[in-house]
């Protein structure tokens, strides 16, 4: 069975300096992949990448069969490809409803929009009793719910969610993972990048650790959990 | 004696005009943060192409009937020169340092009013712009040029349109996620380009309809009304809250209010006689600009910046 998404070698650079030097990875449909590693990895820098944000240097990414080769974002995003970025990113002055609209906006079926819109507010109660607010007013926990929503709203064949649990209570860090939880269940395919090593490898089908631009080490959710380094660098024990 | 009606009458139709062209600083400065220093330019260019479909057609031609003709070149050359700038000018500086594309404006600026010195035709002093025949109109207690009814219509006729564009339409609502967040609003699938180019235009058209405006209004044209009108046009867009396009217009009418007043009333303070006048209104503008940006920099109805999260 081939990959949905095919990373082969990719390098990205900001002027000289190489962020990701050289990294291949593949996410297969249904699958809950997760990239953990510290600040500077190059985890965020991956996900811009992949979304057309940033111009890579080298390497080979393939979406659904198509090369993206410096495909602008705008093109990336029609294919399927949804991204959350790190740090919500809401539009705050427009409101919830209108923010959730803008994540369907290359959308032409208005009623299978309408239907997404409620399924979101499903997943999400919050959201639908504050539709009519500013997204600006929200707290950052519902923020992450706006942004995760948004991105949905595209329908994307892929959704990748770049630290959906920064700078979150831990109630509501457990509420969004509960939320990528039942997102897997339904059989959403996920690119997830977590400073919060335990609570994505936990959920992922595979796992990369990435250091300074490279992948060093790569395995299934549960295999990385329980290996030692891992333990040692990410989750804290010694 | 100066009537307190009379002189918010010219105020407010002065400051629409001021108004009209803000639109355009300011649509331009919300979505890439860029002065775009020729759009006083923009908006002279406008009066000559406005000029140029007047003197093509035949002499008698009715003055009402040339309007819309005019209104249509005048608007096709802003939009030219508008767009144009920013694919040939902007677009290759974006993500460059803030200070070159600024000074790229500038130039812009001064090669837009060199080349219309320097080709068209007996440009080099101003050339006459048709007028409407005929005394001013009394409504009410005011008294109307027949001339400026032309912005009496246009300009709120322009704003509604803006504002139901900006908050109703699918390109609006994309408007105005580039400006809150381009980067964002490229994963949503927004072509950022394209509502760059958009911007440039609304506010390219605006200006060619003030420009005509303005030419009715004075009786001509001339290369260099494109700066102290931008000038003007760009501290009305300040004074309402740049970024803001009903802070634009808000801004226009106090400008314009400010310097009606200013001519009519300060000479009859107690020791400010030497500073009332013509000659001292755009002083009186200026220090309103300052006085907003001391006590209210973010303009009357900006909103503070602050950091993203």
């Amino acid at each position: 069975m081939t990959a949905l998404l095919e990373v082969e070698d990719l390098r990205v650079a900001y002027g000289k300096i190489e962020a990701v030097k050289g990294i291949s990875f593949s996410v297969r449909a249904g699958q809950v992949v997760t990239l953990i590693g510290t600040n500077g990895a190059g985890k965020t820098t991956t996900l811009r990448t992949l979304s057309g944000l940033l111009k890579p240097l080298g390497g080979r990414i393939t979406f659904d069969g198509q090369p993206l080769n410096g495909t602008p974002a705008h093109r990336i995003v029609a294919m399927g490809l949804a991204h959350s970025p790190e740090g919500r990113r809401i539009f705050p002055r427009l409101t919830i409803a209108e923010n959730l609209q803008l994540g369907a906006f290359l959308r032409k079926d208005t009623d299978g929009v309408d239907k997404d819109l409620q399924r979101a507010y499903e997943l999400f109660p919050i959201l639908g009793e504050r539709r009519k607010q500013a997204a600006g007013t929200l707290s950052g926990g519902e923020q992450q719910m706006l942004a995760m929503g948004r991105a949905l709203m595209s329908r994307p064949k892929l959704l990748m969610l770049d630290e959906p649990s920064m700078g979150l209570s831990p109630i509501m860090m457990q509420k969004i993972m509960e939320t990528i939880t039942e997102l897997k269940s339904q059989g959403t395919t996920i690119l997830l990048v977590e400073q919060n090593a335990q609570a994505a490898l936990s959920l992922a089908d595979q796992g990369h650790v990435m250091e300074i631009g490279k992948i060093v080490l790569s395995g299934t959710g549960e295999d990385l959990l329980h290996d030692e380094s891992v333990r040692k660098a990410y989750l804290g024990e010694d | 004696m100066h009537d307190l009606p009379q002189q918010l009458a010219n105020g407010l139709i002065l400051g629409a005009m001021y108004g009209l062209i803000a639109i355009g600083y300011t649509m331009v400065y919300g979505i890439v943060q860029l002065i775009n220093f020729a759009h006083g330019e923009i908006f002279m260019i406008g009066g000559f192409g406005a000029l140029t479909a007047w003197l093509l057609l035949p002499d008698g031609t009715s003055l009402l009937l040339a309007l819309p003709l005019m209104l249509l070149m005048a608007m096709a050359s802003s939009v030219l020169v508008g767009v144009g700038a920013e694919r040939f000018a902007y677009r290759p500086l974006r993500g460059a340092p803030r200070l070159a594309p600024l000074i790229t404006a500038i130039g812009l600026s001064i090669a837009l009013q060199q080349a219309i010195w320097a080709f068209y035709p007996d440009a080099t002093k101003a050339r006459p712009f048709p007028r409407f025949s005929g005394g001013s109109i009394d409504v009410g207690p005011f008294s109307v040029q027949r001339g400026e009814i032309f912005l009496i219509i246009a300009a709120p006729v322009c704003m509604v349109a803006l504002g139901l564009f900006v908050s109703k339409t699918r390109t609006g609502r994309a408007m105005q996620a580039t400006s809150q967040d381009p980067d964002t609003a490229k994963l949503m699938g927004i072509n950022t380009d394209r509502i760059i180019v958009t911007a440039f235009a609304i506010g390219a058209a605006f200006a060619a309809i003030a420009s005509i405006a303005h030419g009715l209004k004075y009786g001509q044209v001339d290369f260099k009304m494109g700066f102290i009108a931008g000038l003007k046009a760009f501290t009305a867009a300040v004074l309402g809250g740049i970024g803001n396009i009903y802070g634009a217009m808000i801004g226009g009418l106090v400008l314009g209010l400010t310097e009606a007043m200013a001519i009519a009333y300060i000479e009859n303070v107690p020791g400010m006689e030497l500073f009332g006048g013509g000659a001292w209104k755009d002083v009186w503008a200026f220090v309103v600009l300052i006085l907003v940006l001391l006590l209210r920099p973010q303009g009357l109805l900006g909103e503070r910046v602050t950091d993203r999260a």
